[in-house]
């Protein structure tokens, strides 16, 4: 007898703690009882990151958006932009999927405005602010400018993005300053997550500003000294040269 | 209806750090132990393979890991003038769900509180008169010469690499001259430092501080822990934080105990159980056990000798909250201790911008770092300074991931051209010096139910007041100009601060770490678990976690989370079995 199993017995006088005895079925997931880790194959659950069938945007929508994130992460003389990495696509699975729907958040009222440090407060999910304040964008670009925002210079385009952020330009059915905040937080993570989700085509933005991506071991250069490492990116598709010819 | 079940020794309520602690040493006197755990079975070969694991959308900006807050979230307010509204999606903090808990996403970095953290209210009195009005701080009833065994077992069972500063009394070069006497040295010797912590520890050692390597559960060689699991040597991925590890070189409930657990005969797991509250039995004087819903909807009656909350300290506030157990804190009288003392952390940092040399951000790791503890706790003088305690300042390089770190200079706009320019150009050539600074206690900060917003089962949500105080802004005026100092020394083109101004903001990412609620203390006038752990209400009741730090030190707090386990464990397994009652008399 193992002092294991004789402790058990002075404790089980002490608490007459019972074995557990239970129905099997009746527990969504038990584990235990001395049977090891549990492991079966294909377990992993796969992230969410759309297909081709993922879509939210109504062809105008997709025009303004796009115009959006190129305004916001331009193509210019230094590199690509959110064009050339296809945010728009990013977005508009994005929106199709959990997130645009608020699914995982807390989406139960009463609402109320609340202060900066209260956070997101509309009584809509992402994709739904998207399609008010698009609509509400287009529309004011209609009436000020005679052109949606996608039919106006890029100087123009700047300029009423500016006033939406600095909260110069408002919107009646959702706040624009909110919709503002979370495409360019949206367009930031289209340009920089893994290509699976869309954007980040051919890992554009990665290779522009010199991150290696998904690699998950860099020990051979801890001791890099503040010198520059050159590595191919690597993306969880895997890279060119791996998966293509 | 409720379906009752045969009862068990221990129920545990969580299974993450503190619950996996519980569960190995309760299990190892004998108890039948079954553990509750809210969110899905997770470990590495399933959830954390290197082929997925570092993917910065899902684990990160879309929550993969994260308890989700269609379920059950918190509501926020600055001050109690104000209405306190749901955080609809996570910012400020990130609370844990399923196996392993925040254990699963965390850094790593593994301090423990100075001697002085634990006897916060007469130490300081003793040294500088009263503490001002409506500062709530009071001491631990437990002190760091009892808890350092545990602090050592602890660092033990997760192989933490660092280098000990004061080995029984006396210094050792190289470590933490400010921290309390050890028995032992570090299990494990300091990771590799790269570019930048080379060049803070410069820039430090010329201004006459005293840095150290951060104490890290990211190993720095292959080891073997206490109860035969193997670690293997952290690879500086890069996606520590906020992931899972895929090599198991990051110390978590999953590498360091559950596979141990998991043989143990007397161990039950049951995952996507939530607990909706603990029962207390007819006559008042014990918890019966805990009333749960798994996924089927079905609600279940589990009786129990013995109870530990081991939820994260938000949870197990509202759940005592809910299930009426303590006397919920009232801000008004100043009485009533449940909710009470919630704290935080009160961070600012100072970014470097290098011309030439490349920091390479992406070679980096959750615990990876040098720092200073020369401004922290009450390592330096504080007379007319008009505040108490400090943190730490360190450079970590955790990470270059893209979507969360881009930091630009002054001056960039946050979008455009210029944005997009700069971020390139900078995107690999930038360190951080961040001050991880105490947060204490205020009669005005605490932790209630919400009367309006309710969770997925219709029960009120946990409602948050908080905002910084008189004493963590004279604190971080006073240390964050020193990070600054630090950083205009390590040779950059330039220097971007990051200080702390206007109200605590529950938007943007800052720390895990939220304190209090179910404080520890000496009285039951004055908090609600006694030196062990034990609620003054319900000797059969247990309570794990930061919530019962009565006020926040200026570290992180896993370390002492762990070593308060493992002594409220010795207590139960020690004393509570041998005589089943109250630990201290009231
Ligand atoms: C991103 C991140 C980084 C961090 N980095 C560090 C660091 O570097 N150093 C440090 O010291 N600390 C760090 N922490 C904090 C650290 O993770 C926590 O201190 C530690 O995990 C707390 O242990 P715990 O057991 O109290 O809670 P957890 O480990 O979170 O476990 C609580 C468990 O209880 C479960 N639960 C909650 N409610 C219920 C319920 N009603 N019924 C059933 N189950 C429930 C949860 O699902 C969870 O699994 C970090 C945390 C995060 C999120
Ligand atoms: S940095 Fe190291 S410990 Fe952290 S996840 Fe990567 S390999 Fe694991």
């Amino acid at each position: 007898m193992t002092g294991f199993t004789r402790r058990r017995i002075v404790q089980s006088m002490l608490f007459g703690g019972t074995a557990l005895v239970l129905p099997s079925g009746l527990i969504a997931a038990e584990y235990g009882r001395g049977e090891g880790m549990p492991w079966s194959p294909f377990k992993g659950e796969p992230p969410y990151h759309g297909t081709h069938a993922d879509s939210f945007f109504t062809p105008a929508e997709r025009e303004a958006v796009a115009a959006i994130c190129a305004r916001l992460i331009p193509s210019d003389d230094d590199g690509p932009g959110a064009t050339e990495a296809d945010v728009v696509t990013f977005l508009d699975r994005q929106m199709a999927g959990f997130y645009g729907r608020g699914q995982h958040w807390y989406m139960r009222g009463p609402f109320a405005e609340g202060t900066a440090t209260q956070g997101y407060q509309s009584r809509f999910p992402p994709a739904m602010l998207y399609r008010n304040a698009l609509a509400e964008l287009d529309a004011y670009c209609r009436t000020r400018h005679d052109a949606v925002f996608a039919g106006l210079t890029e100087e123009l385009q700047d300029e009423v993005l500016t006033g939406l952020d600095e909260e110069t330009l408002t919107f009646e059915s959702v706040s624009a300053k909110t919709f503002f905040d979370l495409i360019l937080k949206n367009t930031i993570e289209g340009f920089f997550a893994d290509p699976i989700y869309g954007g980040n085509r051919d890992m554009v933005a990665w290779r522009y500003i010199g991150f290696p991506g998904t690699r998950y071991d860099y020990r051979d250069f801890v001791g890099h000294d503040g010198a520059p490492i050159q590595l191919a990116t690597v993306s969880l598709t895997g890279r060119p040269g791996w998966s293509a010819p | 209806m409720t379906r009752e079940l045969p009862g068990v020794d221990v129920v545990l309520v969580g299974f993450g750090w503190t619950g996996a602690i519980f569960a190995e040493k309760l299990t190892a006197a004998g108890l039948d132990v079954l553990a509750l755990e809210r969110g899905p079975w997770r470990d590495t070969a399933k959830d954390f393979a290197t082929t997925f694991a570092q993917d910065e959308l899902r684990y990160y900006w879309r929550h993969g890991m994260f308890q989700e807050t269609s379920q059950s979230t918190l509501t926020f307010r600055n001050n109690s003038a104000q209405t306190a509204l749901p955080m609809r999606h996570w910012g400020s903090f990130l609370p844990g769900n399923g196996v392993g808990g925040a254990g699963v996403h965390w850094n790593g970095q593994t301090y423990r509180f100075l001697p002085s953290d634990f006897v916060a209210r007469s130490h300081n009195e003793e040294r500088y008169g009263r503490l001002p009005e409506g500062m709530t701080v009071q001491d631990y009833g437990v002190t760091y010469e009892e808890l350092e065994p545990h602090f050592d077992y602890f660092e033990k069972i997760c192989g933490i690499c660092g280098k000990a500063g004061n080995l029984g009394g006396s210094t050792v070069e190289g470590g933490n001259p400010f921290e309390g006497p050890r028995s032992d040295e570090y299990p494990n010797p300091p990771m590799e430092m790269t570019f930048s912590q080379d060049r803070f520890a410069a820039a430090a050692r010329e201004l006459g501080l005293s840095p150290f390597p951060v104490p890290s559960a990211n190993m720095s060689r292959a080891y073997v822990n206490p109860l035969g699991l193997q670690l293997a040597p952290c690879t500086y991925c890069g996606f520590c934080e906020k992931y899972g590890c895929g090599n198991y070189s990051k110390s978590s409930p999953q590498t360091t105990i559950i596979p141990v657990l998991m043989q143990r005969e007397n161990f039950t797991l049951r995952t996507e159980t939530e607990v909706l509250s603990i029962e207390t039995a007819a006559d008042g004087s014990r918890a019966s056990g805990v009333t749960y819903v798994d996924t089927s909807g079905e609600t279940v009656f589990q009786p129990a000798e013995i109870v530990v909350m081991c939820a994260y300290p938000l949870e197990n506030t509202r759940l005592m909250l809910l299930s009426g157990i303590g006397t919920p804190y009232d801000p008004r009288s100043g009485e009533g201790v449940v909710g009470k003392n919630y704290c935080y952390q009160v961070m600012s940092s100072a970014t470097v911008f290098f011309e030439e040399e490349f920091t390479n951000g992406f070679v980096g790791a959750g615990a990876l770092g040098m720092t200073v503890d020369d401004y922290n706790g009450d390592n330096f003088d504080h007379s007319k300074l008009g505040f108490i305690g400090g943190g730490y300042i360190a450079c970590h390089t955790t990470n270059a991931r893209p979507i969360e770190s881009h930091p630009v200079p002054e001056g960039v706009p946050g979008w455009g051209s210029e944005w997009k320019r700069a971020m390139r150009e900078n995107f690999l050539k930038t360190t951080t010096v961040g001050v991880h600074g105490a947060s204490m206690a205020h009669r005005s900060n605490y932790l209630d139910l919400d009367p309006t917003y309710t969770d997925a089962h219709g029960r009120p949500l946990l409602r948050m007041t908080y905002d910084f105080t008189l004493n963590d802004r004279r604190l971080t005026d006073h240390i964050t100009p020193i990070a600054e100092e630090i950083a205009r020394g390590m040779g950059g083109r330039e220097v971007k601060v990051n200080a702390l101004n206007g109200s605590y903001d529950s938007t943007p990412y800052q720390t895990t770490h939220n304190t209090g609620g179910t404080i520890m203390g000496s009285s039951p006038a004055d908090s609600v678990v006694n030196r062990y752990c034990q609620s003054w209400d319900l000797p059969n009741l247990f309570v794990a976690g930061a919530g019962l730090f009565p006020q926040n030190a200026g570290y992180n707090p896993t370390g002492t989370v762990g070593a308060l386990a493992y002594w409220a464990a010795e207590a139960i397994t020690e004393q509570y079995m041998r005589q089943p009652g109250p630990l201290v008399q009231a």
